[in-house]
């Protein structure tokens, strides 16, 4: 291939404008991170007035923030609980529906993902309210259960579509009950996406912050407590949050590539 | 049905239908049904509701436009933030999908396969961390006594600090950082799928680096370009801390609005009302890309 020196001079540019972009993304980050070491109590780089990781022992005596955790890990848990078994079922039924029920079914089981989260948080308060319910944790699961079940539902759905259904009657034929052949031939074939649905739950739970801001009553869960921080009462110590949240992140988003790379090599070798 | 019972027994089935209606009719459908109705109630005392004041109305819907004068040009505060809200949430796509395009370009057809999975992990990172921490590192790096004025002072760009944080250029700034990566996933997808013999084949037949991407790449990125429009704009359009973290009073969101209706105002209807003017441009947007890029909903939902 000839190359003609305006597509050289191009590719340089390219490759230019992408280092570029990749330096936008990471030098926010990188500067929040760094400003954590700063002994400046308003959280910044310049000017650098001391090294210092005090800024960790303000976070860890803050007992707003250990509460604020607290919540959102009990809020993670009790959405992956119950977010998981309504995925798996809703993902079950839509598999052994018919082509045009699916459909419709599926439009309403994804509209959840295509809803703003205040919105799915302002319906969810304003239902229970109703009800009687007020807003607090409970509501906070319930309104992130709505969409986050959604998440599992897809997962699932799509190892369900590599399910060998002449597995499951093979096993009814040669006597199984149906309890059996679902607990000892189904779900050790979706185990594998139910774990990722659960811990995909668990992160988006914990992360959230538009569902939560309507739904949470006078409770408090992580996102809110930096953002409140953020606006009131902002020091370094919100950056050394901050900074343990993109380490945990970083790390579970490697070990996660790292996982899916393996699982896609397998399905590779398998086909093979 | 029927294959549901064959394949799971009555007692699993039972199950699997109550599951899933549960989370339908009590968590999806029935409270937006409910956030609707209730935008139609006047703003009563609870022990009025249900009394004889409580009659249907569209007050709520009417008053984001009370006060209204094109004659004299009066915007009246509800409806500006509503206008503004859009207007931002358009800008945010554009500019995403400008910065992007290049780049998912790049991803997907230039660079090696090994560099382009390194540099997806790479993406990866800033895609999963929070929303609010992304938005929290341009408020330090945009502060008065900041990063970027300390920096644009030194190599003499500015003379004096520059308040980035009062007018909505942090918030548009801010926005699109937080939100471009959901733009540059769906077209490095889309791209990825092109047949690199139509490009060669284009520049053999003598078209230039510009026709090319007009007339086989863009084409071909459509649905791409359409999911990312659309995942951009009904984040930045449903965006709470943003702007809150980033903006002024004069650079208020639709949804601070709502927000303020329902915890300083009180007046829950109208909340829900202003929710569902929301809802409705988002799903308007929606409709709109699904028109012009001719793609379907299946595609977007994916």
């Amino acid at each position: 291939m000839n190359r003609t020196a305006g597509q050289n001079a191009g590719s340089w540019l390219l490759t230019a404008y992408l280092v570029l972009f990749f330096v936008y993304l990471f030098v926010p980050l990188v500067i929040m991170a760094a400003a954590t070491f700063n002994t400046s109590r308003f959280p910044t780089v310049t000017p650098w007035l001391g090294t210092t990781t005090r800024w960790f022992g303000v976070l860890a005596a803050d007992t707003q923030m250990w509460l604020a955790l607290r919540n959102s890990v009990v809020i993670g848990v009790a959405v992956v609980a119950v977010s998981v078994p309504l995925g798996v079922a809703a993902a079950m039924l839509l598999d052994s529906l018919h082509r045009r029920a699916r459909g419709l079914l599926y439009a309403v089981m994804v509209s959840p993902l295509l809803t703003p989260g205040v919105i799915i948080g302002i319906a969810t308060l304003v239902f229970w309210q109703r009800l009687g319910v007020q807003g607090g944790l409970h509501l906070v699961v319930i309104g992130q259960t709505s969409f986050i079940a959604a998440y599992v539902m897809l997962m699932v759905s799509a190892r369900l579509q590599r399910f060998d259904r002449t597995l499951e009657e093979a096993a009814l034929d040669l006597g199984a009950s149906h309890g059996q052949a679902f607990r000892r031939i189904l779900l050790p074939h979706l185990w594998p996406a139910i774990v990722a649905a659960g811990v995909l739950a668990f992160f988006q739970s914990f992360e959230n912050y538009n569902t939560t801001l309507f739904t949470r009553g006078t409770d408090s869960t992580l996102t809110i407590f930096i953002a409140s921080k953020v606006r009131t009462g902002l020091t370094p110590a919100v950056n050394a949050l901050g900074l343990v949240l993109i380490a945990l992140t970083v790390l579970g988003a490697v070990a996660y590539e790292v996982l899916r790379r393996r699982e896609a090599a397998r399905n590779q070798g398998a086909v093979r | 049905m029927d294959t549901l019972l064959r394949r799971y027994g009555p007692v699993l089935t039972a199950a699997i239908v109550t599951a899933t209606a549960v989370w339908l009719l009590a968590l999806v459908v029935l409270p937006y049904l409910a956030m609707i109705e209730f935008s139609f109630h006047p703003n009563l005392p609870v022990p009025q509701m249900g009394g004889p004041n409580d009659r249907y109305t569209l007050d709520n819907y009417a008053s984001l436009f009370r006060g209204l004068d094109l004659a004299t040009g009066t915007v009246p505060d509800d409806l500006r933030v509503f206008l503004r809200t859009i207007w931002g949430a358009s800008l945010v796509t554009a500019i995403s999908l400008c910065v992007c395009y290049p780049v998912a370009w790049y991803l997907a057809r230039v660079a090696a396969p090994e560099r382009t999975a390194f540099l997806l992990l790479l993406l990866v990172i800033p895609f999963w961390i929070n929303e609010i921490l992304r938005t929290f590192s341009w408020y330090i790096l945009l502060a008065y006594n900041g990063p970027l004025n300390a920096v644009l002072q030194a190599i003499g760009l500015i003379d004096a600090p520059v308040r980035w944080l009062s007018g909505s250029a942090g918030v548009l700034v801010g926005m699109t950082y937080a939100f471009l990566l959901f733009m540059l996933f769906p077209l490095y997808n889309a791209l990825e799928t092109l047949d690199r013999n139509q490009v060669e084949a284009a520049r053999d037949l003598g078209a230039g680096t510009l026709r090319i991407h007009a007339r086989i790449v863009i084409p071909h990125a459509r649905p791409g370009i359409a999911v990312g429009c659309v995942m951009v704009f009904v984040l930045s359009a449903s965006s709470y801390v943003v702007p809150a973290l980033l903006g002024s009073p004069g650079t208020r969101w639709f949804t601070e609005t709502i927000y303020q209706w329902f915890f300083e105002g009180q007046d829950w209807p109208r909340g829900s009302a202003y929710a569902f003017v929301l809802l409705a441009l988002c799903i308007g947007f929606i409709m709109l890309v699904m028109r012009v890029f001719r793609v379907g909903l299946d595609e977007i939902a994916k």
